[in-house]
């Protein structure tokens, strides 16, 4: 019987190695797996590549694994926030290198990496800092550049509800980043609200099909009652 | 500035109010962060504007009362916001391949710089460690539309110049520009100023502006003596 969901999260994430690259789902604190996060800032794991929109929005974050000296290289589109600080003083003594990617370029790189195309032309940062250095071509008159794929070691993605299986579902815009990044990865962890029987979601409702979903962590509702508002 | 001079012109939510009046009935329209978010709030009546949030969202509605806030439920600038019936989630890759694909009528964005020839600077400052891009750079090359919504100075300089000085967003993509001062069209013939806001004669917005306008004699202000 497919049993894809783990007792706790420190072990859900036990295997991620040192230099492992990591897509992180959400846009700031919505559809963020902070939990996973956590479990990971615990774990230690150094090195690491991290695929991840916004740096610095929320501490939870992945402000989290930067602070606690664990990331190598950051690809995103959004590195600005209240908690980008420790991203700022880890680039000024160069202990981080970061990249920045156009928020639609880094989901398009993204898909790609899930649906087995190496790379793609698209006219996003042609003509600007972001494509230098990327080899380009004209189509229909018009520059484009070419992007390569991202692909993850692992990814942390969040969702609402999950079945056995991993098929999930998503709770309005916490969507955004993560239907993409379980695609994009070796190894996909989802931490949900709520893991219901097989035959229980909505077929027309599901976003993620389980056949990208490997490892599952139910979190206790705790949003019960209490309104959160990005910080 | 003077304190007179900033009462000069539109406040941010008539400016949001001027952009939303331009928006036809039927549009799918991209609202960047910043002023352009106001425009959420001020959609004329009657007319169905359908918003697109890059986040993955269209159908975004006004802000929530106090108290409704879902964080599961917001805008690219991640703040609170709420779905008008008929609206819809999808993912992010979704999302971009809608605005890159060109189905979107309009995206309305901010600027640190745009040029008289539609050069778009808004992701980065000479002085600043780092750089945002966020969706900017797909909305400009992707909408069939780019609408600039800011203000006309940045603590008293001109973002209105011959040549962007900071790093570019794309060249040649804006189409107009609406600021606290006036409305101005990107044009072959260069800029071209379709409207004055409350106050502003035309000589006040050129002494504002690093870049060279013209305006239809019939669009002057009382108190204007150019005529262009």
């Amino acid at each position: 019987m497919i049993q894809k969901k783990y007792e706790n999260t420190a072990k859900a994430i036990a295997d991620i190695h040192d230099g492992a690259t990591l897509l992180v789902g959400g846009f700031g604190g919505s559809g963020l797996p902070s939990h996973l996060i956590a479990a990971l800032v615990e774990q230690g794991a150094k090195n690491l590549t991290v695929v991840s929109n916004n740096i610095g929005a929320v501490s939870d974050g992945v402000a989290a694994l930067i602070s606690n000296n664990q990331v190598k290289k950051i690809i995103c589109s959004f590195p600005v926030g209240p908690h980008a600080d420790d991203l700022i003083a880890r680039l000024q003594n160069g202990t981080i290198e970061l990249e920045i990617a156009p928020q639609g370029t880094l989901a398009e790189r993204i898909r790609a990496g899930g649906a087995g195309v190496p790379a793609f032309y698209t006219p996003t940062a042609a003509h600007t800092e972001l494509g230098e250095g990327k080899e380009t071509r004209m189509f229909n008159g018009r520059l484009h550049v070419l992007e390569h794929a991202i692909i993850g070691d692992f990814a942390f993605i969040k969702g609402h509800k999950a079945d056995r299986w991993g098929n999930l579902v998503y709770n309005k815009t916490q969507r955004n980043f993560n239907p993409v990044m379980a695609t994009a990865a070796k190894i996909t962890i989802a931490e949900v609200d709520e893991i219901v029987e097989v035959g229980e979601l909505d077929p027309e409702n599901i976003a993620t099909p389980s056949v990208y979903v490997h490892r599952l962590i139910k979190l206790e509702p705790q949003r019960e009652g209490r309104v959160l508002v990005n910080e | 500035m003077s304190k007179d001079e900033q009462k000069v012109g539109w406040s941010k939510i008539e400016l949001a109010s001027r952009v939303a009046q331009d928006l036809e009935d039927g549009w799918f329209v991209n609202l960047g962060i910043g002023i352009p978010t106001l425009v959420a709030d001020v959609i004329p009546e009657g007319r169905e504007i359908i918003l697109h949030s890059e986040n993955g969202l269209l159908g975004l509605g006004p802000k929530p009362e106090p108290g409704e806030e879902d964080m599961d439920l917001v805008n690219a600038g991640k703040e609170p916001i709420t779905l008008k019936p008929g609206g819809c989630f999808f993912s992010q890759s979704d999302s971009f391949a809608m605005i890159r694909g060109g189905h979107l009528d309009a995206a309305i964005l901010g600027a640190f710089q745009v040029s008289m020839y539609g050069d778009l600077a808004s992701w980065k400052l000479p002085n600043k460690p780092l750089g945002r891009v966020g969706g900017a750079m797909d909305l400009t090359v992707g909408a069939k539309r780019v609408f600039l919504c800011m203000q006309h100075s940045s603590k008293g300089v001109p973002k209105i110049v011959e040549e962007c000085t900071y790093p570019l967003t794309a060249p040649r993509c804006v189409d107009r520009i609406y600021t606290d001062l006036a409305v101005i069209d990107v044009t072959d013939d260069g800029l071209v100023v379709q409207e004055l806001a409350p106050g502003v004669t035309f000589e006040y917005l050129q002494a504002n502006t690093a870049a060279p306008l013209k305006i239809l004699e019939t669009r002057l202000s009382k108190g204007d003596s150019a005529v262009i």
